[in-house]
């Protein structure tokens, strides 16, 4: 289990960090989104990864906490999960707005066609 | 709380939090036409956090102990905890200061330009505030993603292709950055078992080896993550770009904001890598002292070669940060109490007067423009000025040219005067001339470096000489800056009907007050940050008297909640640290 997890955080953070250097807005937002997948299962296998154990006690006190998977970490990972999805929605806006008025979808608002042309001319 | 017993003097911890998060609240409920209305709310709720942390300070300054704040009473590693000392207050009330300027600004016009500018300010505040209340790394987190959120709307604020374009960089930079802040909170986690700073820097210097490269690991990740929010070198190109795009009063509040990188990092190393703090003592100080300095000289040059005041202010605020950073890693590094209180000193001043600068820069900026004579420079592309251009606008006040009777001295309108009036005190301020605060920020932490003990404590002298040289060096570059900048526009013959706001000149001129204050009361303020200084070197009376807090008794709360009354949590999962320590007294209320 330990060995999918490792190789699932490193895909989706390989591929997160590919994907965020690319020039498009949609790949850096898709890229931040496998990111933020990568690291909040990353968060959860910082807990410690137990098996079969839950994280909430049942009533009536302490029985024996070594019985019971660490609950912190996937409290963090909740509110992780809850503060990216917004983030990367309030991101999504920015990049339709940047769309619409630079009326190109690279991350520097001007396509590469336009700006080397200019470059020359310039010269 | 209606029971007037049950409202204790601790409640007022949590007021900097409570108050602008209702304020701005309660802005959303009223129609965004009615901005006189949100504008009042704005002003009373600026007024009651100034009032507020003028009192914590107050508290803070007057004795030792820290004051803490258990949120939902309960007992201390397990629960969340806000804690006041003397830094957080500083921070608390820097915030508040910076906050009444930026909001009469906005009055002048800016708070038209768009939905929701002064809910967002109050959430910003917010987010503000809590980042420096908080004890709790997460809860850090948390703040930090409140005020980035907050920062994201303001900084679109007023639209335009230049904003969105800027806005998408900073936001993608910053969700980067709160990944990493994510990883760096999930492996100091996996090391400590803790989040608490102060449970932390309690269980930090007694880590077993084998988890001391994964606490090392989590920190450094953290430390990064920080650093792109105090804007230092390699990750500070994001900056200047996009502080100069963002409508002023924005840019004026966003000011603190990299200062909340550079709190976080000084909160931190301190509690954790302070000299004296077992093996760790000292991690990441070497870093930070050349990272600090990369990023003076960066922000130096980077100065110089901007155009436009907004550029120069961005590249100010670099070397701000950079130089305070530099300072923390020369404490890390066992630097002595004196040279960080001076660097704390300078920091507020600093801050106050980047801020001012900020406000300062659109209407110089919009004059210019109207004259048409000083090329408008959006960016650094333009910087480049063709010469015929200049000679075109030096052409009329040229050498051969014979004095008009009516001389520009004389019809020069009172608007121009005082906009010039506040810019040259300004650059005083931002460059650290003499009498300013700026200087007496410099020379303290140069004595601090040269004074006891030799150099800095164990520091490599020629790192030192080299800080010393680069710090008096950006200022001096700052100064050429501004006063190049400032020749060229205030030198010039002045059209008439410039409209320049007075609630646009007013506000300068209030943090200039502030800055003056902050110059004259030079020995009182240098007394507190001396005293603040010295808490950040004894990390482990924070943890103490942190971890010592316990919950305030009510016989109602006892009886809803059967672990409140101090019953120690066993360990949980597999973690080493999770030893809670039992209260020493209870509170008396």
């Amino acid at each position: 289990m330990e060995l999918i997890l490792a190789l699932a955080i490193g895909v989706l953070c390989g591929s997160g960090i590919w994907l965020l250097l690319r020039p498009r807005t949609f790949q850096v937002i898709i890229g931040l989104c496998l990111l933020a997948y990568g690291v909040n299962l990353f968060i959860f296998g910082m807990g410690r990864l137990r098996v079969g154990a839950p994280p909430v006690m049942p009533k009536g006190g302490f029985i024996d906490p070594t019985a019971y998977a660490d609950p912190v970490p996937q409290a963090l990972v909740l509110t992780a999960i809850v503060i990216s999805f917004a983030t990367t929605a309030l991101f999504l806006v920015v990049i339709m707005v940047a769309r619409g008025m630079t009326g190109s979808d690279h991350v520097n608002g001007i396509e590469r066609s336009e700006t080397a042309p200019l470059a020359e001319r310039s010269e | 709380m209606i029971q007037s017993h049950t409202i204790s003097p601790e409640h007022l911890l949590i007021a900097p939090l409570l108050i602008p998060f209702l304020a701005g609240a309660l802005m959303l409920l009223y129609d965004d036409r009615r901005r006189w209305l949100k504008l009042a709310m704005g002003m009373v709720s600026g007024l009651a956090l100034l009032l507020v942390s003028i009192r914590l300070l107050n508290q803070a300054e007057a004795d030792a102990t820290m004051r803490m704040y258990l949120l939902g009473n309960w007992p201390m590693p397990m629960g969340i905890v806000l804690v006041v000392d003397r830094l957080s207050a500083l921070m608390v009330l820097l915030t508040a200061l910076l906050a009444m300027p930026a909001m009469i600004y906005a009055a002048a016009g800016w708070q038209g330009k768009g939905q929701h500018y002064h809910s967002l300010f109050q959430f910003l505040l917010f987010g503000l505030n809590g980042a420096f209340l908080t004890g709790d790394l997460f809860n850090l987190f948390v703040f930090f993603e409140v005020m980035l959120a907050a920062s994201y709307g303001l900084m679109l604020h007023g639209s335009g292709p230049d904003r969105i374009k800027a806005g998408l960089h900073y936001i993608a930079i910053n969700l980067a950055a709160s990944l990493l802040f994510l990883i760096g909170i999930a492996l100091i986690y996996g090391a400590t078992g803790t989040l608490n700073m102060a449970e932390l820097s309690r269980i930090s210097p007694s880590l077993e080896n084998d988890l001391r490269p994964l606490f090392h690991m989590g920190a450094a990740t953290l430390g990064l993550a920080f650093l792109v929010k105090a804007a230092i070198w390699p990750l500070c190109f994001w900056l200047p770009r996009t502080y100069a795009a963002a409508s002023p009063p924005a840019a004026a509040i966003m000011a603190i904001m990299s200062k909340v990188g550079v709190y976080a990092i000084l909160r931190l190393a301190m509690l954790n890598f302070a000299p004296g703090m077992g093996v760790s003592a000292g991690f990441g100080g070497p870093v930070l002292i050349l990272l600090g300095l990369a990023t003076m000289i960066y922000a130096l040059f980077g100065i110089l070669a901007a155009q436009g005041l907004a550029w120069k202010a961005g590249y100010a605020t670099l070397i701000s940060s950079g130089t305070v950073i530099a300072v923390v890693g020369f404490a890390l590094t066992g630097g002595g109490a004196m040279m960080l209180s001076a660097a704390l000193y300078y920091m507020v001043g600093s801050t106050v007067a980047v801020s001012a600068l900020f406000l300062l820069a659109e209407p110089l900026e919009r004059a210019a423009r109207e004259d048409e004579e000083i090329p408008d420079d959006g960016d650094e592309e333009a910087s480049t000025v063709p010469s015929v251009e200049v000679l075109d606008w030096w052409g009329p006040m040229g050498l051969g040219a014979v004095e008009d009777d009516d001389a520009p001295a004389t019809t020069l309108p009172a608007s121009v005067t005082a906009l010039a009036m506040c810019f040259i005190v300004l650059v005083g301020f931002v460059a650290g001339l003499p009498p300013f605060s700026g200087f007496i920020g410099k020379v303290g932490i140069v004595e601090g470096m040269l004074g006891e003990g030799g150099l800095a404590g164990g520091s490599n002298p020629i790192l030192v000489w080299g800080f010393m040289a680069v710090l008096f060096a950006s200022g001096f570059a700052a100064l050429i800056a501004l006063m190049r900048f400032g020749i060229r526009r205030f030198w010039v013959s002045p059209r008439e009907g410039t409209p320049i706001l007075a609630l646009e000149i007013a506000p300068v001129g209030l943090l200039l007050a502030m800055l003056t204050l902050l110059t004259v009361q030079a020995q009182a303020s240098m007394r507190f940050t001396n005293q603040t200084a010295s808490t950040l070197l004894t990390p482990p009376a924070y943890a103490q008297s942190v971890l010592t807090s316990t919950p305030l008794r009510d016989e109602d709360d006892d009886e809803a909640r059967p672990s409140g009354n101090g019953v120690p949590f066993p360990s949980i999962g597999g973690h080493s640290g999770l030893t809670p320590a039992t209260g020493a007294g209870e509170v008396p209320e």
